[in-house]
């Protein structure tokens, strides 16, 4: 299945899901509408995808654990998540799946970063507060997950079953990516990278306002220690076993 | 002194009024008025009762009666407050929980209507895909066993 979360997407959802046909033309696609106060409901159906509309405006991690929820529910094997503004590049999506089915591990991240000829100059290219962020959650998630990880933020990910199980009882909320990778880590599941490409957004516009860029760190950084915590063997997780 | 614990008074007076009125007028539901009224109540038995806050204070050992007051009263306030982060909290992860599963059943129930719709009647089978409904049911199988390709 490749899952589509999207919120105000009316502008670039359409294309997304014909873009995502075209590359895997029997995939299951389906668009998990946030409560969108446009037409992305009706842009999706026109294209032909299955929709899952919430009743309320969950946020991003609530709306894609909604698909995981029924990708699990109707026994999925594997999910490729696609965000619904076209920064992802669907013709990625075989090089993810492949990876999940190959390489043996419960979760494939799209890399932005990953082999990208000037690694600083794509770093930069965001603007240099979300370099500082993605430098920032590399430096901590490295000790956390035994290993380093080039691009924790990106949404573009393959998830197989058994992390399905996990994600549709567990997930963030808010800001998913990185505390999902730690949540994963908790359970000891793989994860790799493989490259993929990220183009501008086609409509809408960022979640991610001013306020909220000083928020996610804190709020990221808050989940993943109290994540830590839970680790199995830390005493605090032995406390709240008891 | 004696003003201190007579705004006091009046500021947990006016506390317990305001939330009974608000239980009245349905904006508040009684068990979340509770914490208020306990906290109110609180306050005015010791905006009233002087001698109880002088022992606090030497039990306390804070020489001020005033920053005594005005501790207990931070502490008072900090406790509701953390018992409600608690409960929206739950609310919260409630809502959350309500809400995928509302829509993961419409979105089965759709799929079912689609389904029998066409099993049923084509006429009505051709309504509903002109519609754009009986898509969700053909693009997601409902069988077990089905991976992304």
């Amino acid at each position: 299945m490749v899952l589509i979360p999207a919120y105000n997407e009316e502008g670039a959802v359409a294309s997304v899901v014909e873009e995502v046909r075209a590359v895997v033309a029997d995939a299951t696609i389906l668009v998990v509408d946030d409560c969108s106060d446009d037409h992305t409901i009706q842009e999706a159906r026109r294209t032909g995808a299955s929709v899952l509309p919430l009743p309320h405006h969950l946020g991003l991690g609530g709306c894609v654990q909604a698909g995981y929820r029924l990708a699990f529910d109707l026994d999925f094997d594997y999910v490729i998540r696609v965000d619904g503004d076209g920064q992802h590049d669907p013709r990625d999506i075989p090089a993810l799946l492949t990876a999940l089915q190959q390489e043996n591990c419960e979760m494939v991240i799209g890399s932005r970063f990953l082999n990208a000829a000037n690694p600083r100059k794509a770093l930069l290219q965001g603007g240099w507060c979300r370099a500082l962020g993605i430098a920032l959650f590399r430096s901590i998630l490295r000790p956390i997950l035994g290993r380093p990880v080039s691009d924790p933020t990106s949404g573009f990910v393959g998830v197989n079953r058994k992390a399905l199980e996990v994600f549709s009882r567990a997930f963030p909320l808010e800001y998913p990516e990185i505390e999902a990778l730690v949540v994963l880590q908790r359970r000891r599941f793989r994860f790799m990278e493989v490259p993929c490409h990220i183009r501008e957004r086609r409509a809408g516009k960022s979640s991610i306002t001013a306020i909220k860029a000083f928020y996610f760190p804190v709020h990221v950084l808050l989940g993943v220690f109290v994540n830590v915590l839970l680790f199995p063997g830390s005493r605090i997780w032995r406390i709240l076993r008891k | 002194m004696d003003r201190l614990l007579g705004a006091m008074t009046v500021a947990s007076l006016l506390l317990i009024v305001l939330v009974l009125a608000s239980v009245r007028r349905e904006h508040i539901r009684v068990e979340y008025s509770i914490s208020w009224l306990a906290a109110g109540l609180a306050l005015l038995v010791l905006s009233l009762w002087k001698s109880l806050d002088q022992r606090i204070a030497i039990a306390l050992k804070i020489p001020d009666l005033a920053v005594t007051l005005l501790t207990i009263c931070g502490v008072v306030f900090l406790g509701v407050l953390f018992a409600f982060s608690l409960r929206l909290s739950q609310l919260k992860d409630s809502s959350i929980k309500l809400a995928q599963r509302v829509a993961i059943l419409e979105f089965h129930v759709e799929s079912l209507a689609a389904q029998r719709a066409i099993n049923n009647t084509p006429a009505r089978a051709d309504a509903a895909s002109a519609q754009g409904r009986l898509r969700a049911s053909t693009d997601v199988p409902l069988k077990p066993g089905q991976s992304v390709r």
